[in-house]
């Protein structure tokens, strides 16, 4: 189970790691506890898949050129396809939605014609047509996602973000 | 222009520093760099806004939030902007994005994510957010999750998406 420590560094430091030499010791002293306790906590968080990592998340197209691309493909056939697709290295995620258009998944490429080279592949490999859906304006002003890790608190789930 | 040292850089943190006590230190060893400079960079990096933000990536399905919606509208292109920025707003929305529409299959614009304990709280979220923004005339459609294929963090490194094709 999530200690209170867990959940401390599960919502305070999605957004400014420290980038100091000892950001764990720095972290600790913050929440009053020791370096040691912080690196255990996040090893537990990290061993029990809570966390995928610590590190950076990158502004889209900056390195690289990315595209959000959807397919509509018969219920029978979408495990397959998913697995033909997910085995591809420029794939981030894919994921199966409830729609005609029921697979997604991020692209990522060097450039634009490497870019247009994989979605040839994956319309050649799977003998179906890709939506290409590339980001236009991201208007997202990332504040870090504020879990609510009570079980029983139904923490005030329609409230605006105030002093954003 | 990105120099070819912060792309390296970005290389390789981007799956994750080491959960250790000196974590830049260990990083700059592998690039034969200092600590202070794989600080100062990243530092610089952060504040150009080429990384977004720095820390904790969480997994909201381990962690009780099953029910992952994308919602799309289609919000007219004079409107749209004003409009992104509003629904940015809403503490349960996680992205927000302004994407093509692909004419009659495709009539959406606007893209937001939410992320909700429940397929009915995500639906509850959903209508508040529609009152809250009148977005009552635009067409809208959500569309829930289902299965996961594959998910990791964006890989970056040019050179490694290239070699592998």
């Amino acid at each position: 189970m999530l200690s209170p420590l867990h959940k401390q560094l599960l919502n305070e430091f999605q957004q400014d790691f420290p980038l100091s030499p000892t950001p764990y010791l720095d972290i600790a002293n913050t929440l009053g506890v020791s370096e040691d306790e912080v690196l255990a906590a996040f090893s537990v968080l990290s061993e029990q898949d809570f966390i995928s990592r610590i590190g950076p998340v990158i502004q889209p197209n900056h390195i690289g050129i990315s595209t959000l691309v959807a397919m509509a493909i018969p219920q029978q056939q979408l495990s397959k396809i998913a697995h033909i697709i997910s085995e591809f290295p420029e794939v981030n995620h894919n994921y199966e939605r409830e729609h005609h258009f029921n697979l997604w998944f991020v692209l990522i490429a060097s450039d634009p014609a490497h870019l247009a080279a994989v979605i040839q592949q994956i319309e050649i490999q799977t003998d179906f047509k890709t939506m290409q859906l590339p980001l236009l304006q991201d208007y997202f002003i990332n504040l870090g996602f504020q879990l609510d890790l009570e079980p029983k608190a139904e923490s005030q789930e329609c409230s605006l973000l105030v002093n954003a | 222009m990105i120099e070819a040292i912060d792309l390296q850089l970005v290389a390789a943190v981007q799956e994750g520093l080491p959960i250790a006590s000196r974590p830049y230190a260990l990083i700059a060893e592998q690039l034969n760099l200092d600590e202070d400079e794989v600080i100062s960079r990243l530092s610089k990096l952060k504040q150009q806004g080429l990384i977004k933000r720095l820390g904790v990536i969480v997994k909201h399905r381990r962690l009780g939030y099953q029910s992952n919606a994308m919602v799309v509208f289609n919000i007219p292109d004079a409107l749209v902007n004003q409009m992104g920025l509003q629904v940015s707003q809403f503490q349960f929305i996680n992205l927000c994005y302004q994407r093509p529409r692909h004419g009659e299959q495709w009539p959406y614009n606007l893209f937001c994510m939410i992320h909700g304990k429940s397929r009915e709280k995500v639906l509850q979220q959903l209508g508040y957010l529609i009152e809250s923004c009148a977005l009552e005339n635009y067409a809208h459609d959500i569309l829930f999750s289902r299965r996961c294929f594959k998910q990791r963090g964006a890989i970056y490194f040019p050179a490694q998406i290239s070699a592998n094709k």
